[in-house]
């Protein structure tokens, strides 16, 4: 051992440590001249590199593709997307969305995605008086804190889990019931109000649980088929419900399935197959501007694809939505973030890709609307407003 | 106490002796950190007992000033700095002090450690929302149940040896998290959300702010590390070592081997729901999905890489663990990936952690020191294979 | 809960638990095989597995099945897509070992920082799929690596015969006649061969072993070898099973192939398969009365139970000799 080789270690870490903080200081650099006077920062917060990314992505691209637009036409006043990544998890939503406010100054927020980290992120946005669009979360008790910046454009789960259950009497003429969700709290809000809404239509409803991430449901398709169900609900992701399907067709169970938002995805008919996932019933509060839809949206999703190229996906709608309602407020004139909460409360009703949009005071839409898709043939098919549709 | 230095340092000089073609970068590199750092030991060791207050304040005066955003830009600069330093650093940390001692002292495995943490939160979740105790009496109160939890997992399971320990404590954390998941009356998979914060102290205020409660849990781990060293030093701490090191020996010898890793148990418990509450407190919501068995083996990490057994080095590997992702959000969905890759390298060039105990680093090259030698005595043969393949070519 | 629905889901329940039991227990030979000669819980043994349906998914794409496969074809399908699982998952874990545990066995590292490091590689692995695998190599869409990824059907479902009210299809009657062809080899493999003589020495004393002309880091590698192949089988099988798998697929079934080998009895190679067998079927004996979200509750309940009464498993470490 001599001090030679010591102080050549220490080198090599004080050289790294070098490096590393030069990256660093480059990269906040860049993001901090980006910003400039007639530019407001609006950020986006979600799951933008976690597991269930590819449901919050698309909502991110419709912002980004509103905001271009928007600049492009070379407004006095710009719009400045940030994005703040917060792999679904609420603890670390918390410092992320701290430092939007406090150090990004953000004027308003597209997000949280989810109801946990909505939970645990949008008392700081109501203390930093920073106004928020959700443009997915869905969870009910969200409406009930008395915040006042805080806003959705979709109908929560309240809404969604009895639209469905009420199509599904409608259409299908049931008498029994199998409620299914994981252990995940969008999963069971919104099987539990499928639940209390067939219960409360007369059908008789027998339930079972399952795990996130399990891959052998042999338990509880044997339960669903001793219990000979006319439909089968299941509240939860398509990583558990595609396979959950496959498994209930493979053992004979012919009960029509039906799920809510979280497997409203083409990943739920990849993952349960053409043939299971056929005539499945999925809704969804959101707009997906798909297959047979024309007009506006048929625009907006070629838009998309030549941006992305990619078919648009679930919340793409919601999330151009959001970024519209933000830039009209900054074509009003509004660039605080209290000024553009007042916007938001005032503003006339926007005739959004998605729905018409107005929000209530607490915060809510006003249009609850529930859409139904279905899978056909291997793809997602849109079949119209759940209270419509035949 | 100069032998123990020495005789692990003799060591090495020996191997590096007689592998004179282990010239590669690694080898280099890890010899290069290894000598470093014990050229600082011995710094350490042979200074005044002035000197090392001194040293002592300065951390704490370090770790006061740490929220300035003088040093949050450079630490931090994709997300809030003071945030970043309640959780996850300074929950991590804590949590690393208390599972250091069941690993660390006592040579435990245990890999449900996070099941403390869910017990303290779900503590404080549960009482203040539904019979609205305060913060301070339920911190008590959910430091001793945690405490209860761990005596009553314990009970039954430090009978068994080591690894079927280990695969018994993550099924307890397992269970903690499903059972949470599954009752409805503590908010089953929706958790619980509005969490009051705990009330005025000394006039400050407890709202969303992370400073004040970065330094209550900056109190709390100073307040833990007085506690360990103490209990380290103890008569406590020399049953926990004599146990580590051959607890067939240590029975032998009349230490009631049971009754003091059952009483590891309940401290790191203690501990652990420590952090749980004080977690519970500031976040305002939590769920089961807080706790899962991921953040066990996070935690344990933490206190391998620092250097088991000893405090200065568990802080390191707490502190490094939950900041490194953090610092490095610029390589986005890659930073796990490194994260990985990082444990793997660090225990391959420095497998006793970063900064080991002396006394541990010596069991360690003896094969002793709870959990063993990889391999029992194969990691050895193998070792002994070499230097006769070495000393044939000479 | 009316007696008659336990009887309508007990025969249904212990055929699936058989079936995924069988996969328990193939994975559970892979911990057990590496305990009963390192004394290491292979942590990143997940990953072996997780590795091996996705060797196997990519042999399905080559081939792009258009229909499902029955008789002969349907045999050498399945051999071929074993071969070839086999030999990654093989490799895999060989590689695993070179990189993740032989540099701390060199240094005569502890099996706490043999674990930390096998955490990193359990960790490393599954991100390496989702973010570079999983969309380069089965062109799925950047964001996509951590989605299911589905693959095609290659047994179709005809129930074969019943028992009572239980139906056996042809895809459950192949995974547990499969897992048990295998287990069965390798404990042929391991008790009658010669290198089986060199694992079974090392796992009793490794320095007499060294001195007998043993070579170490030769069984080690053919251990991990062994149990990675036995991975990439249950690989093999879980894909044909349940025809979808994903990066974090090793996750939840590793750890319920160690509860099942420490439950058969750590370092025995039958006790994993009783283990494995005994966990699948209580899971779901006791999702019938409690609801399947208790399944893990459940089997580890009985793992505790089990070891306060025979703290070594349920027929002991016997790979080596006993340790006390």
């Amino acid at each position: 051992m001599s001090r030679k080789r010591t102080l050549a270690a220490a080198a090599v870490l004080l050289t790294g440590g070098l490096v590393l903080s030069a990256c660093g200081g480059g990269g906040t650099t860049g993001s901090e001249a980006a910003g400039g006077a007639n530019t407001v920062k609006i950020g986006f917060a979600g799951d933008l590199t976690g597991k269930n990314s590819g449901i919050v992505i698309p909502g991110r691209n419709g912002a980004r593709l509103a905001i271009d637009e928007y600049d492009a036409t070379n407004p006095p006043v710009k719009v400045e997307l940030t994005e703040y990544d917060t792999q679904g998890d609420a603890s670390q939503a918390v410092p992320v969305l701290t430092k939007a406010v406090t150090e990004d100054k953000i004027a308003g927020l597209i997000g949280p995605a989810f109801s946990g980290e909505s939970k645990a992120a949008d008392p700081i946005l109501e203390q930093a008086k920073v106004p928020n669009i959700s443009q997915s979360a869905t969870n009910p008790g969200l409406a009930t804190h008395g915040w006042k910046y805080w806003h959705r454009i979709v109908a929560n789960d309240n809404d969604q889990g009895p639209a469905v259950a009420d199509y599904l009497i409608r259409t299908r003429n049931a008498k029994t019931a199998f409620v299914i969700n994981d252990d995940q709290e969008y999963s069971v809000g919104i099987a539990d109000a499928a639940a209390k809404e067939f219960a409360a239509k007369g059908v008789q409803v027998s339930r079972d649980k399952v795990v996130k991430g399990a891959s052998d449901f042999s338990s509880t398709v044997t339960k669903v088929k001793a219990a000979k169900p006319d439909l089968i609900f299941y509240g939860g992701y398509a990583a558990e419900s595609g396979p959950l399907t496959k498994q209930l067709r493979d053992s004979g169970v012919t009960a029509t399935f039906a799920s809510g938002d979280g497997s409203t995805d083409q990943t739920y008919i990849d993952a349960a197959g053409a043939s299971a996932a056929e005539g499945a019933i999925l809704s969804c509060p959101c707009v997906i501007p798909i297959g047979a839809q024309t007009g506006r949206l048929k625009e907006l999703a070629d838009k998309y694809k030549a941006k992305f190229g990619s078919d648009p996906e679930i919340y793409f709608s919601e999330g151009y939505d959001a970024a519209t309602l933000f830039i009209n407020a900054v074509k009003a004139g509004n660039t605080t973030p209290e000024k553009i909460n007042d916007y938001l409360a005032s503003a006339p009703p926007l005739d959004g890709y998605s729905k018409t949009i107005k929000f209530k005071p607490n915060g809510e839409v006003e249009a609850t609307d529930v859409f139904i898709y279905t899978s056909k043939a291997g793809k997602l098919a849109y079949l119209g407003k759940s209270t419509d549709v035949k | 106490m100069g032998g123990i230095d020495e005789k692990p340092r003799g060591d090495t000089a020996v191997t590096d002796r007689v592998n004179p073609r282990v010239g590669n970068l690694a080898a280099r590199v890890r010899r290069s950190v290894s000598d470093a750092s014990d050229v600082l030991w011995r710094r350490w060791e042979q200074a005044a007992r002035w000197q090392r207050w001194l040293v002592y304040l300065m951390l704490i005066g370090l770790a006061i000033v740490a929220p300035s955003p003088v040093i949050g830009s450079f630490m931090s600069p994709f997300t809030d700095w003071p945030s970043l330093l309640f959780n996850p650093i300074g929950v991590y940390v804590l949590l690393a002090l208390g599972l250091n001692v069941v690993v660390g002292y006592a040579g435990l495995l245990d890999l449900g450690y996070v099941a403390f943490f869910a017990i303290g939160a779900y503590t404080l979740a549960y009482f203040s929302t539904t019979y609205g105790w305060l913060f301070w009496p339920t911190l008590v109160v959910g430091v001793t149940l945690a405490a209860v939890s761990g005596v009553i997992l314990g009970a039954p399971t430090l009978r068994l040896r080591g690894d079927y320990l280990a695969i018994v404590t993550l099924g307890f954390g397992e269970i903690v998290r499903i059972t949470a998941v599954n009752t409805d009356e503590i908010g089953g998979a929706r958790g619980i959300t509005n969490i009051p914060h705990p009330p005025n102290l000394f006039g400050v205020q407890f709202l969303l702010d992370p400073l004040p409660y970065y330094y209550i849990i900056l109190s709390l781990i100073i307040l833990v590390i007085i506690f360990s060293i103490r209990l380290e030093r103890s008569r406590v701490g020399r049953a926990w070592a004599a146990i580590r090191e051959d607890e067939d020996a240590a029975e032998l010898m009349g230490v009631p081997t049971f009754r003091f890793k059952l009483l590891a148990f309940a401290t790191g418990a203690l501990v652990g729901g420590m952090a749980g509450v004080v977690f519970a407190g500031k976040v305002i919501f939590i769920e089961p999905n807080n706790f899962p068995f991921i953040l066990s083996a996070t935690i344990l990490a933490a206190v391998v890489l620092g250097g088991s057994g000893n405090i200065p080095g568990v802080i390191l590997g707490a502190f490094l663990i939950a900041w490194l992702p953090e610092r490095f959000r610029g390589l986005a969905e890659y930073r796990i990936l490194f994260f990985g890759a990082v444990l793997v390298a660090v225990m391959a060039l420095r497998p006793e952690g970063l900064l080991p105990s002396r006394r541990r680093r010596a069991e360690l090259r003896e094969g002793s020191g709870g959990m063993g030698r990889l391999g029992g005595e194969v990691g050895c043969a193998s070792a002994s294979s070499e230097v006769i393949s070495a000393e044939a070519r000479q | 809960m009316v007696w008659n629905d336990v009887v309508a889901q007990f025969g249904p329940s212990t055929i699936g638990g058989l079936a995924f039991g069988s996969i328990y227990a193939l994975i559970a030979l892979g911990y057990t095989m590496v305990y009963g000669v390192l004394r290491l819980i292979n942590f990143a043994h997940s990953e072996i597995f997780m590795i091996g349906t996705f060797a196997a998914l990519f042999v399905l794409n080559l081939v792009d099945l258009s229909a499902p496969l029955s008789g002969l074809a349907l045999v050498g399908m399945l051999l071929l897509l074993i071969v070839v699982a086999m030999a990654v998952s093989g490799g895999a874990a060989v590689l695993l070992e070179q990189v993740a545990y032989r540099p701390l066995r060199r240094h005569g590292a502890s099996r706490l920082a043999a674990l930390i490091s096998a955490i990193g590689a359990s960790i490393f692995l599954q991100e390496l799929f989702a973010l570079i695998v999983i969309p380069d190599v089965f062109h799925r869409p950047q964001q996509g690596g951590r989605l299911p990824v589905p693959g095609p059907r290659l047994v179709n479902r005809d129930v074969l015969f019943s028992i009572g009210n239980a139906n056996v299809r042809t895809d459950q009657l192949i995974v547990i006649v499969a897992a048990l062809i295998m287990m069965v080899l390798l404990n042929q493999l391991v008790n009658r061969s010669r290198i089986g003589r060199g694992i079974r020495a090392t796992a009793q004393d490794p320095e007499a072993a060294v001195l007998m002309g043993v070579s170490i880091d030769g069984i080690v590698r053919l251990t991990f070898l062994l149990g990675g192949a036995m991975a990439g089988v249950a690989g093999v099988l879980y894909l044909m099973e349940f025809e979808v798998t994903n990066y974090f697929v090793g996750f939840a079934l590793g750890i319920k192939a160690f509860t099942s080998a420490v439950l058969g009895g750590i370092g025995n190679l039958r006790g994993a398969l009783l283990g494995g067998i005994l966990l699948g079927l209580i899971e779901n004996w006791g999702a019938i009365f409690f609801g399947s979200q208790w399944k893990d509750v459940i089997a580890f309940i009985v793992l505790v139970v089990v070891l306060l009464f025979r703290p070594t498993g349920i027929l002991g470490e016997s790979l080596q000799k006993a340790r006390a």
